[in-house]
C-alpha cells in the first residue's frame, strides 16, 4: 500500500522520486528499467518465487549492507541504491534460467528467456518428466483473489505440482479461466465451443449473449459473477460487444444524440 | 484449586517441598521417548508390584515416579534412586525385586546394573560421577529427570513458576528484556538472535496484538533438545512463555509442536490445562491482573515449518511456506501482527535467568554467546544422548570426554553440527570453541544443536548426499533455487557416489551453490548447500577420489570399492562368514577366509563383525 510520503532513491546511478510502499520493481517498471519477472503479476501480491528480479541493494543503514533482494517485493527507502544489473547479478539469473530449462527444456517462453542469458542448452540434468510449468504459482493466486481458490498446490520440493482436490474436477472451479490466461508458460488449457468451455476436467455450459448469441461465459461464472458483485444476473447477459453498444445506445437515447457518421 | 496471589504459590510450592522431603526414598523411572521405546513403563510397573509385595511402601515414606529423559538414551531404561543418586541402566522388569529388596531394603547397590565407563572399564555408582553427566552443566534441562512433568506440584516443590511471580510482581516488562538482553541470551533454534532485541522490538511495534509463540517444530534428524524438554519439563517452557508474554505485552500464544511427538504433544497439553487451572495461566494470573493464554497447534511434520514465517502460515491455517522477510516478524509476524516466536530451549532458559539473575547466565559461556546450549550428541561416539554444556567448550571436549570418544576406539573423521543444513567439520576443528560465530565462521552453524559424529568408516560424499536427499525433500518447492538447484546438487552427488563423476563436478557444484545460498528466499534454501560445501572444504581428496580414481576409501559407495580380507590379519574365527547374507565368504575355522567378489553386495556385515578389522577396503 503506497502513502503519501515520498521518497528518493538511487537506481542505476539515477535518483528517482517514489511513494513510500512502493517496491524497487513499481519504481523500474515505472521509469522503464528492464527487471526479468516470471511470478509478478501487478494485480496480484508478490511472492518472490522465481527470483529473477534479484537486484543489487546497497542499504543506507545497516553499515552500508550490500546484498541481492528481490524487486517485486523490497519497499523502497530513502536513500536506498540499487543496482538492476550486473556481473553476480546476470550469473545469478543466468544459472536460475538453466535450472528452470532444465525443468521445462520444451517452453519457449523459458527457452527465449534463457537464451536471452546466453543459455541454450542447459547444463542440468533435463527433468524426465514433460512440463512446461514453472510453478510460478499465478495461476493459484488469481484464483483465490478471484474469490474461489479451486486449485492449489499438492506436494513439496521437486515433486510440488499445481493440482486439482483429489485429482477430480474442482467444485469451486466457475470456468472463468483466470489461471490460463495468467499462466505465463501457457501451461493451463482450456477449450471453448459455441456451447461449452472445457477446463480442469468440467464442461461447462456457456451463456450465450442475448444479442447476437456469442458465447459470454459459463453459466457458473456469471451465476458467481452476478453474486459477488451485486450486480444480478442481467448484467453480465451480453457480451462485451453488445454491453458496449448497449451502453452507447442508453446514452444516445438519454441525451437525443445522432448517431455520428464515421468514415470508413 | 487455583493460585491467587505470590504468596499462596509460595505456600504451595512450601508445601509440596515439605511432601518431597519427607520422603525417605524416591524411585525415578525415565519414561522418555527412548526408554519408553525400551520398555520402561513395564518396569516402573514390576517396580511398583515389588514394592507393594516388599510391604516397604507402608514401612517408609517411598515414591515410585515416570520422568522425564535422563539424555542417557542408549543406556535406557534407566532408573535412578534418589537421594542415594544411584543410577541403574539397561533395567527390565525381572530386575525389579532386587532392586527393591536389595537397594530400597537393604541399601545395597546392584552391581550388575550399574553403569561401566567403557574406557577406564569401571563401574560407576552415583549419577552424577558419570563422565557423561559430570561434565555437563544444564540450565534448560535442570529438572528433566527429576520432576514428575504430569505433575505441576513437583514443579512447584523444585521452585517453578517462582520466576513467573517475580516477573509479574517485581518487575516492569522493560525490567524483564533488560534482565534478559543482560543476561546475553541468543535464540536457541538456530538463528542465534539475541532474545532481548527481538522482544524489545515487538513490545515497541505499534500494532496490537501481539502473540507470543513457541517453536517445538524440531526436524533436523538425530536432534531430540526440544522434544525431551516438552517431555520432561513442559512447565518450564509454559514458564518461559507467560514471562516473555509479560515482557511484550501479549495475550495469546501458541506452541508449535509436531505431530510426531505424541508424547510431547501429551505433557504439554497437560501442563496447560495444569497451569490453566491453578491460575498460572490464562485469566488474571496470579492475581495480578495479567492475562495470556496458550494454544497448542500441531504441526504435520514439514521440516519447513520450522522456520519462522513458514510455521506462522502454518499456524494459521495456511501452506507452511516461508515468505520473504524484508518486514521482520516481530513487525509484522502471525496474522501480520508482531509476533516473538523463540524455541523451546530458549523458553525454557528464561526462568532460570528471571530467578538466578541475568548475570549468573551471562557469566557462563562466551562473551557473544553466553550461558548453556543442550545437544544431541549421536553417531558414532560411544555416549550417545542429550548433553547440556556451556557455550565455549570444545568440539573435543564434548565427543571425548562426554561422549567417551569413538565406538571401537576408530579415528574421528568428522562432527556434523547444525542439523542438515549444518556443516561437517574436520579433526583439526575439533579444539574450536562451541559457539553461534565460531561455527558460522568455520562454515557450519550452531543449528538447534544436533551433532552427529562420524568415524573413518563414514564416506563425506555419501554423507553430502544424504543431507542433500534430507533436504530436497523437505524444500518447500516455492522458489526456484531451492527447488530446482538443491534437486541437481543432489542429483550430481548421486552420480559422483555412483561412479559417474565427471572432472569439472566440484566446481560446478560449488558455483551453482554459490547461487542457491545468494538466490534462495528462506533460510533453508540458503543454507542447504553447506553439507556440500563443507565436506568439500574439508574433505576434497574425498570427492577428487570419488571422480577421478573411482574410489571410495571409506568403503560406503558401493560401486566404487572392493572388500579384501588381509591374510596377516584374519584369525579363521569364522564371524564374518555367519555374518554374511549372500553366503559369499569362504574358509575354513583357523584358516584364512576369502570374499568372492562376484557374489558380494558390499552390505559391509563382515566388517562390522571382524574384531581384528582384517576386512579391507580396496
Amino acid at each position: 500500500m503506497t502513502t503519501e510520503k515520498t521518497i528518493s532513491l538511487e537506481i542505476n546511478g539515477r535518483i528517482f522520486q517514489a511513494q513510500e510502499g512502493m517496491t524497487i520493481l513499481d519504481v523500474a517498471q515505472r521509469e522503464g528499467i528492464p527487471i526479468p519477472t516470471l511470478c509478478y503479476h501487478e494485480a496480484l501480491e508478490s511472492v518472490g518465487a522465481c527470483r529473477l528480479c534479484l537486484v543489487e541493494i546497497t542499504h543506507p543503514d545497516w553499515k552500508g549492507w550490500r546484498g541481492l533482494v528481490t524487486a517485486c517485493l523490497y519497499a523502497v527507502e530513502e536513500g536506498l541504491q540499487v543496482t538492476t544489473d550486473n556481473a553476480e547479478i546476470h550469473n545469478t539469473r543466468r544459472t536460475l534460467l538453466d535450472l528452470l530449462l532444465a525443468r521445462c527444456p520444451n517452453s519457449d517462453v523459458i527457452q527465449k528467456l534463457a537464451a536471452e542469458y546466453g543459455v541454450t542448452a542447459t547444463s542440468f540434468q533435463k527433468n524426465p518428466i514433460e512440463t512446461t510449468c514453472i510453478l510460478c504459482g499465478l495461476c493459484v493466486r488469481v484464483c483465490a483473489v478471484k474469490g474461489c481458490s479451486a486449485i492449489g498446490s499438492a506436494r513439496r520440493g521437486i515433486q510440488k505440482k499445481i493440482a486439482i482436490p483429489f485429482g477430480q474436477p474442482p467444485p469451486d472451479c466457475i470456468g472463468c479461466a483466470s489461471c490460463a490466461h495468467i499462466c505465463p508458460t501457457g501451461t493451463i488449457k482450456y477449450e471453448d465451443t459455441a456451447d461449452v468451455r472445457k477446463i480442469w476436467g468440467h464442461t461447462f455450459k456457456m451463456v450465450k449473449c442475448e444479442s447476437c448469441g456469442r458465447p459470454v461465459m459459463p453459466e457458473k461464472q456469471l451465476e458467481f459473477e452476478s453474486e459477488k458483485s451485486g450486480l444480478g444476473p442481467d448484467y453480465f447477459k451480453l457480451c462485451p460487444v453488445c454491453s458496449q453498444r448497449k451502453s452507447v445506445e442508453t446514452i444516445r437515447s438519454t441525451f437525443d444524440m445522432k448517431p455520428v457518421e464515421v468514415a470508413r | 484449586m487455583r493460585i491467587k496471589s505470590v504468596k499462596t504459590l509460595e505456600s504451595a510450592a512450601k508445601k509440596a517441598r515439605t511432601e518431597r522431603d519427607q520422603l525417605k526414598t524416591e524411585v525415578l523411572v525415565c519414561a522418555g521417548t527412548g526408554c519408553l521405546a525400551n520398555g520402561s513403563l513395564d518396569v516402573t510397573k514390576a517396580l511398583e508390584r515389588a514394592i507393594r509385595g516388599s510391604g516397604l511402601d507402608a514401612k517408609i515414606a517411598l515414591r515410585l515416579k515416570n520422568t522425564g529423559c535422563h539424555g542417557f538414551c542408549e543406556q535406557g531404561p534407566l532408573v535412578v534412586i534418589q537421594p542415594q543418586g544411584i543410577f541403574y541402566k539397561g533395567v527390565k522388569p525381572k530386575d525389579a525385586t532386587e532392586i527393591v529388596e536389595k537397594t530400597l531394603r537393604e541399601g545395597e547397590v546392584v552391581e550388575r546394573l550399574l553403569y561401566r565407563d567403557p574406557n577406564t572399564k569401571k563401574k560407576v555408582e552415583q549419577y552424577s560421577a558419570i563422565p557423561f553427566y559430570s561434565k555437563q552443566l544444564r540450565i534448560a534441562l535442570r529438572n528433566i529427570g527429576k520432576i514428575d512433568p504430569n505433575n505441576i506440584d513437583d514443579y512447584l516443590a523444585i521452585g517453578g513458576y517462582a520466576g513467573l511471580a517475580k516477573a509479574l510482581t517485581q518487575m516492569t516488562p522493560e525490567h524483564v528484556i533488560d534482565a534478559v538482553s543482560k543476561s546475553g541470551l541468543r535464540g536457541r533454534g538456530g538463528g542465534g538472535f539475541a532474545t532481548g532485541r527481538k522482544w524489545k522490538t515487538c513490545r515497541d511495534a505499534p500494532a496490537e496484538p501481539k502473540y507470543v509463540l513457541c517453536n517445538a517444530d524440531e526436524g533436523d534428524p538425530g536432534a531430540f533438545m526440544d522434544r525431551s524438554i516438552c517431555e520432561g519439563d513442559p512447565h518450564a517452557v509454559l514458564e518461559g512463555m507467560v514471562i516473555g508474554a509479560w515482557a511484550v505485552g501479549a495475550h495469546e500464544g501458541y506452541i508449535y509442536v509436531r505431530e510426531e511427538y505424541p508424547l510431547a504433544v501429551k505433557h504439554l497439553q497437560h501442563a496447560l490445562e495444569q497451569a490453566r487451572e491453578r491460575g498460572l495461566l490464562g485469566d488474571d494470573i496470579l492475581g495480578t491482573g495479567f492475562s495470556y493464554d496458550v494454544h497448542i497447534a500441531r504441526g504435520g511434520g514439514a521440516f519447513v515449518c520450522g522456520e519462522s514465517s513458514a510455521l506462522m502460515k502454518s499456524v494459521a491455517g495456511e501452506v507452511g511456506e516461508p515468505r520473504a522477510k524484508y518486514v521482520h516478524s516481530v513487525i509484522r509476524g502471525l496474522h501480520d501482527k508482531p509476533t516473538v516466536l523463540n524455541n523451546v530451549e530458549t523458553w525454557a532458559d528464561v526462568p532460570w535467568i528471571i530467578t538466578a539473575g541475568a548475570d549468573k547466565f551471562a557469566a557462563l559461556g562466551t562473551k557473544r554467546s553466553t550461558g548453556t546450549k543442550a545437544f544431541s550428541l549421536v553417531g558414532k561416539v560411544k555416549n550417545t544422548g542429550l548433553v547440556e554444556v556451556p557455550m565455549g567448550i570444545t568440539l573435543r571436549e564434548i565427543i571425548f570426554e562426554i561422549g567417551g570418544g569413538i565406538i571401537r576406539n576408530r579415528a574421528f573423521k568428522a562432527v556434523q553440527t547444525g542439523g542438515p543444513s549444518g556443516g561437517c567439520l574436520p579433526e583439526s576443528k575439533l579444539d574450536l570453541p562451541v559457539d553461534f560465530d565460531t561455527l558460522t565462521e568455520a562454515g557450519s552453524m550452531m543449528g538447534s544443536g544436533g551433532m552427529i559424529v562420524m568415524d573413518e568408516h563414514t564416506c563425506m560424499v555419501d554423507t553430502a548426499r544424504y543431507f542433500l536427499r534430507f533436504l530436497v525433500d523437505e524444500s518447500c518447492g516455492k522458489c526456484v533455487p531451492c527447488r530446482e538447484g538443491v534437486h541437481q546438487l543432489h542429483q550430481m552427488l548421486e552420480a559422483i557416489c555412483r561412479g559417474d563423476g565427471q572432472p569439472g563436478d566440484i566446481e560446478k557444484i560449488e558455483s551453482l551453490s554459490d547461487v542457491i545460498v545468494k538466490a534462495s528466499l528462506c533460510a533453508l534454501g540458503k543454507s542447504a548447500p553447506n553439507p556440500v560445501m563443507s565436506t568439500i572444504r574439508y574433505f576434497r581428496n574425498e570427492y577428487e577420489a570419488h571422480i577421478n580414481e573411482k574410489k571410495c576409501h571409506a568403503g560406503v559407495c558401493r560401486n566404487l570399492f572392493t572388500f579384501k580380507i588381509s591374510e596377516e590379519k584374519c584369525t579363521g574365527c569364522g564371524l564374518c562368514l555367519k555374518a554374511c547374507p549372500v553366503d559369499c565368504i569362504l574358509g575354513e575355522l583357523k584358516q584364512v577366509h576369502t570374499i568372492d567378489d562376484k557374489k558380494c553386495t558390499r552390505c559391509g556385515a563382515c566388517r562390522n563383525v571382524c574384531p581384528v578389522d582384517a576386512v579391507e577396503v580396496i
